[in-house]
C-alpha cells in the first residue's frame, strides 16, 4: 500500500451565489485522509461541512463553485479532471451516502435496480452478478429479508432500512472513499444505533475510507478515526478522537461540547389536590378510519413542563392536535383548569383558545413570510386582548424585549430577514402575546443547532418562571427532556407507555421501551457504542429490540 | 386497484353528468341564435305557411322543453334523431337513399377525424418528448433556444397560415404531397395515409411546443431533488440521468398535456379541415351550426365533450399507474 493519502484537499476555497453575489461558504481549508481511515467533519448548518464533503467528490451544487484550491483524489486532481473522467471515478471509487435515503433513492425504480445501476453502468459487475452481491451487502448490513427487499419501492421500506441500503449502494462497486452526510440525521434514536453499527462494521469489513459529516458529536465520537471541527467555513481544529473529546484546546470546541450541560433545578412535586391547567383524560383519536391515539391521559399543571416524548409516529403531535382542538378525539375529554373543553376548536369561546397556544417546529414555515414581525405578533395581540393603535404597539414592543430582541430594530424586518433562532423567537413570542397559560412546544428546538437550541430552551425556561406557564414539550431528544422537563410522558403506537417525574424517570427500573430509549442517546464516550452493542447482542439492537416489544 | 377501479367509476358517472349538461347548454345556446331552420333552409323570401309547414314537419313548433325530453329520450335509447337537413331533402325529392340518421351522417366523419387525430398523435407526442427531453439535457444551449424558439413560432402562427406555408413547401415548390385530403370509403390505408400527412404535419405543428415545453420544464423542475443528485453521483452520463431517472418522475404533468392536446386534435381541427378540405367531423359541425341543424350539432358536442372527457380520465390513471406509490402500495 502506498504512503501517499487518498484524498488531498489544500486551500479549497468554495463560493455560494445569493443576492447576484458570491458570497464565500469555505475559506481555505486543507484536508488529508489516508486510505481506510474515517474522518469526521462536524459544525453546526452554515459550517460549509456538506459543501466541503461534496467538493472532496470534485462536485458542486448549482449555485456554488470552487474559486481555489486543489482536490485531489489518489493523485488524480479532480478539479482538472474532465467530466468524462470524473464520471468514471464517481460511485466506482468514490461513493456518497446522503441524508435523507427516503429522497435520495428515486422513488420511480425498485432498490436492486438503483443499486446495480453503478455496477452495470461502470462496468465492474455483470447484472447478475451484481445482484447477488446486493443481497450479500443486503445481509452484511443486517437488512431484514435479504434476498427479497432489494425488489422493493423506496416507499416501501422503513427509513432506517433505506439508509442501509443506501449504504450498500455506496459499496456496491467497493469504493475507495465514501463521504456519508448526516446519514442518520432523520432518524429515531432506536434506529440510528443500528445504522451507525452497520455502517461502522462494513467500513471497517472493506477498509473503506470515509469522510462522516454530521452536526452530533456524540455521533462522530463512536464513528470517526480523526475529527475535524469547522465554523462558518474555517478549520477551528483537526485531533483524533479520543485527544478531541478529552481536551479540545478552541474555545468553540469546548461550547460545543459543554451545551448539553445545560439543566433547570428539579422542581418540588405537584401538591395533591391542585387543579391541572390541562388534563387529557382517556383521549382516543384516528385519522379518517385509521386510529392513532389509545386511551391517552396525563395531567399538566401550572408553571411545569411536560416533556412527551417517543419515535416518529408514535402519536406526539397528534395528541397536541387533540389538545387544540385540531382534531377532535374520537373519545375521551380535554380539560382546562378542570372544565371540559369543546372538541372542536371552532366551539371554544376565544378565552378558551387564547389558554392554549403552540409553538411549531419549523419557525420558517410557520411565520408568513410577506408580514412584518410587529404585524405578525400584532396580529394575536388585536385579535386576543383588543388592543389597537399605541397600546397596541407598546404590547409588541413589550414582547420583544421579553425574548431578547430590541424592538426598534425587528418590529419592521421581515421573517427571512431572520436567523433561525430568531425566527423561533418570534414564534414565541406570537404565543406569548395571547397571554396563555399553556404553550405546546413542537420540536421547537429540533431543527435549530445545539448553542442556539440552547438559547432557546434557556428562554423558555426564564419566561416559565416569570410568567408560570405550563409547557407540553414534544420532542424525541432525551437530552432535551433531561434539559427542561419536569414530568415525562413515554408514548409509543399511540399510547402512553410510561409516565412520571422526570427524576424518576432517569432512574432504573424503566418501562422496557424507555430504556431503549434512554440507553438508545449516543453518548461521548467514543466506546459507547460499542459497549453498548456487546451490552444489547447483535440481534437486538435498534429496529429489531423495538419489534420484540 | 381496487381505488383506481372506483376512481374510474366515479370519473365515468361524472363524465354522464357532464355529458347532460353540455346537452343542455348547447340546446338553449343553439335555440338563442337568432332565425331557425327552416328560415334558413328557405330564405328570406319564404312565406309563412312554407316556414310554418316546415317546422310542423320537423317539429320545431313544439314547446323547447318538450323538443328538449324527446330528443333525450332517443339518445337514451340510442337514437340520436335525424339531421334536419337530410330529412327535408328527403320529403322534397321523395327518397329515402343515403344516410338520413345523425348517427349515420357522423360516422364516417367521426372516423376520418380520429384517423387523422391518431396520425398526427404518432408523429407529434414522440417528437414533442424528445425535444423536451433533449431541452432539458441541453438546456440553456443554442439547441434549447432554437427547439423553443421553433416550437413557439409555430404554435403562434394561425394555423391556416402553417398551413399554406407547408402547402407552399411540399406540395407546390416541391411536390411530394397532395395539397387535397379528399379521402373517402373504401381507400387503400396507404394513400389515406399520404393524402392524411400535410394536415398531420400541420397539426404536429401546432400541438408540439405545449407538450415539449411541459416535458422540459415538468423534467428541469426535478434535477434539483436529492435522487438526481445521487444518480449524478453516482457517475452516470447526463443522458442516463435524464431519461431513467427524472422522466419517469415527470410524467404526471405531461400526460395530463398529451391528453389536452388530444383532445384538441378531435374537437378543433376545422380550420386545417378547411383548408385541406379534409371530410374530418369539425366541418360537419360548422356547417350543422349554420342552418341550426340541432340534433347534428348536438350529436358533434356530444362527442366532443365525451372525448375531453374519456381523455382526461385516461390522463389521470395514467398519472396514477405512473406513480409506484400507487401502483404498489405498502
Amino acid at each position: 500500500m502506498s504512503e501517499s493519502p487518498l484524498v488531498k484537499i489544500r486551500g479549497i476555497k468554495l463560493e455560494g451565489r445569493s443576492d447576484e453575489k458570491w458570497n464565500p461558504i469555505i475559506n481555505g481549508i486543507d484536508l488529508t485522509l489516508a486510505r481506510g481511515e474515517v474522518l469526521g467533519l462536524i459544525g453546526e448548518s452554515g459550517a460549509g461541512k456538506s459543501t466541503l464533503g461534496l467538493a472532496a467528490m470534485g462536485y458542486t451544487r448549482d449555485g456554488v463553485r470552487i474559486s481555489d484550491g486543489t482536490v485531489e483524489f489518489d493523485g488524480i486532481d479532480l478539479l482538472k479532471a474532465s467530466a468524462a473522467v470524473k464520471r468514471g471515478l464517481l460511485g466506482k471509487r468514490i461513493a456518497y451516502v446522503a441524508q435523507s435515503a427516503a429522497a435520495s433513492f428515486n422513488p420511480a425504480h425498485k432498490l436492486m435496480d438503483q443499486h446495480v445501476e453503478g455496477p452495470v453502468q461502470h462496468g465492474v459487475m455483470s447484472r447478475s452478478e451484481s445482484e447477488a452481491d446486493a443481497i450479500e451487502l443486503y445481509r452484511k448490513l443486517r437488512l431484514p429479508n435479504p434476498e427479497e427487499i432489494g425488489f422493493r419501492y423506496p416507499h416501501q421500506v422503513s427509513g432506517g432500512q433505506l439508509q442501509r441500503a443506501m449504504t450498500a449502494m455506496a459499496m456496491s462497486c467497493r469504493p475507495d472513499l465514501i463521504i456519508f452526510d448526516e446519514p442518520t440525521t432523520a432518524l429515531d434514536v432506536t434506529t440510528q444505533i443500528e445504522v451507525l453499527a452497520s455502517i461502522r462494521d462494513i467500513v471497517e469489513q472493506f477498509n473503506t475510507a470515509a469522510i462522516y459529516i454530521t452536526h452530533d458529536l456524540a455521533v462522530v465520537a463512536q464513528m470517526a478515526d480523526r475529527i475535524k471541527v469547522l465554523l462558518k467555513g474555517d478549520e477551528v481544529e483537526t485531533a483524533d478522537t479520543r485527544t478531541m473529546l478529552s481536551a479540545p484546546t478552541q474555545d468553540y470546541t469546548k461550547s460545543l461540547w459543554a451545551v448539553r450541560s445545560f439543566e433547570r433545578p428539579n422542581k418540588p412535586a405537584v401538591q395533591t389536590g391542585s387543579v391541572p391547567v390541562i388534563s387529557v383524560q382517556n383521549v382516543d383519536a384516528a385519522y379518517g378510519k385509521v386510529p392513532v391515539l389509545y386511551d391517552v391521559s396525563f395531567d399538566m399543571h401550572s408553571g411545569r413542563t411536560v416533556a412527551v416524548v417517543g419515535e416518529s409516529g408514535s402519536g406526539k403531535s397528534t395528541t397536541a392536535r387533540c389538545i387544540t382542538g385540531l382534531l377532535p378525539p374520537t373519545a375521551g375529554q380535554i380539560l382546562l383548569d378542570g372544565e371540559v373543553l369543546p372538541p372542536d376548536y371552532r366551539k371554544r369561546s376565544k378565552d378558551q383558545l387564547r389558554q392554549v397556544q403552540m409553538i411549531y417546529q419549523m419557525a420558517d414555515t410557520a411565520l408568513n413570510p410577506r408580514m412584518s414581525i410587529g404585524q405578525i405578533i400584532a396580529r394575536p395581540v388585536q385579535f386576543y386582548l383588543g388592543l389597537t393603535g399605541a397600546e397596541k404597539r407598546r404590547k409588541v414592543d413589550a414582547l420583544l424585549e421579553q425574548i431578547e430582541l430590541e424592538p426598534s430594530e425587528y418590529y419592521n424586518r421581515l421573517p427571512s430577514e431572520l436567523s433561525g433562532g430568531q425566527k423561533q423567537r418570534i414564534g414565541i413570542a406570537r404565543a406569548l402575546a395571547a397571554e396563555p397559560k399553556f404553550i405546546i412546544c413542537d420540536e421547537v428546538t429540533s431543527a435549530l443547532d445545539q448553542l442556539v437550541a440552547e438559547g432557546i430552551l434557556r428562554l423558555l425556561a426564564r419566561l416559565q418562571d416569570e410568567l408560570s406557564l405550563s409547557y407540553m414539550f414534544i420532542t424525541h431528544d432525551l437530552a432535551t427532556v433531561k434539559a427542561i422537563a419536569d414530568e415525562v410522558v413515554v408514548m409509543k403506537d399511540g399510547r402512553v407507555v410510561e409516565q412520571g417525574g422526570k427524576v424518576e424517570m432517569f432512574k432504573p427500573p424503566h418501562h422496557a421501551y424507555t430504556d431503549l430509549l434512554l440507553s438508545s442517546v449516543p453518548e461521548m464516550d467514543p466506546d459507547w457504542l460499542t459497549n453498548l452493542l456487546a451490552q444489547r447482542g447483535v440481534d437486538n439492537i435498534g429496529d429489531a429490540a423495538v419489534d420484540k416489544m | 386497484m381496487g381505488n383506481v377501479l372506483t376512481i374510474i367509476l366515479q370519473r365515468l358517472a361524472l363524465g354522464l353528468l357532464t355529458l347532460l349538461i353540455v346537452s343542455i347548454v348547447i340546446f338553449v345556446a343553439v335555440n338563442l341564435l337568432p332565425g331557425d331552420f327552416a328560415q334558413n333552409i328557405l330564405g328570406q323570401g319564404a312565406t309563412e305557411e312554407a316556414v310554418a309547414s316546415i317546422r310542423r314537419d320537423l317539429g320545431l313548433d313544439q314547446p323547447m322543453l318538450s323538443r328538449y325530453f324527446g330528443w333525450l329520450a332517443g339518445v337514451l335509447q340510442g337514437d340520436f334523431g335525424s339531421s334536419f337537413a337530410q330529412m327535408n331533402f328527403a320529403s322534397f325529392s321523395g327518397t329515402t337513399s343515403g344516410a338520413t340518421t345523425v348517427a349515420e351522417q357522423i360516422a364516417p366523419r367521426f372516423a376520418n377525424t380520429m384517423f387523422l387525430a391518431m396520425v398526427t398523435a404518432i408523429i407529434a407526442v414522440p417528437v414533442a418528448i424528445t425535444l423536451g427531453v433533449l431541452a432539458a439535457l441541453y438546456r440553456n444551449t443554442v439547441f434549447d433556444r432554437v427547439a423553443n424558439i421553433t416550437t413557439l413560432s409555430s404554435i403562434s402562427s394561425p394555423e391556416f397560415f402553417l398551413a399554406y406555408i407547408l402547402i407552399l413547401f411540399l406540395a407546390v415548390l416541391n411536390p411530394i404531397l397532395p395539397s387535397l385530403s379528399n379521402i373517402y370509403e373504401g381507400m387503400a390505408f396507404s394513400e389515406r395515409l399520404e393524402k392524411s400527412l400535410l394536415p398531420a404535419l400541420t397539426l404536429t405543428l401546432v400541438v408540439t411546443a405545449h407538450m415539449m415545453r411541459m416535458t422540459r420544464a415538468a423534467i428541469i423542475n426535478l434535477l434539483a431533488s436529492p435522487y438526481i443528485e445521487m444518480a449524478r453521483l453516482k457517475g452516470l452520463s447526463p443522458m442516463r440521468v435524464i431519461v431513467k431517472h427524472a422522466l419517469p418522475n415527470a410524467l404526471a404533468p405531461i400526460i395530463n398535456v398529451i391528453a389536452l392536446n388530444l383532445a384538441y386534435l378531435i374537437t378543433g381541427v376545422v380550420v386545417v379541415e378547411v383548408v385541406f378540405v379534409y371530410p374530418g367531423i369539425g366541418q360537419l359541425f360548422v356547417d350543422s351550426v349554420k342552418i341550426r341543424d340541432i340534433p347534428v350539432v348536438q350529436a358533434c358536442c356530444l362527442i366532443f365533450a365525451a372525448a375531453y372527457i374519456l381523455l382526461n380520465l385516461t390522463a389521470d390513471i395514467m398519472s396514477i399507474l405512473s406513480n409506484p406509490r400507487l401502483r404498489h402500495p405498502k
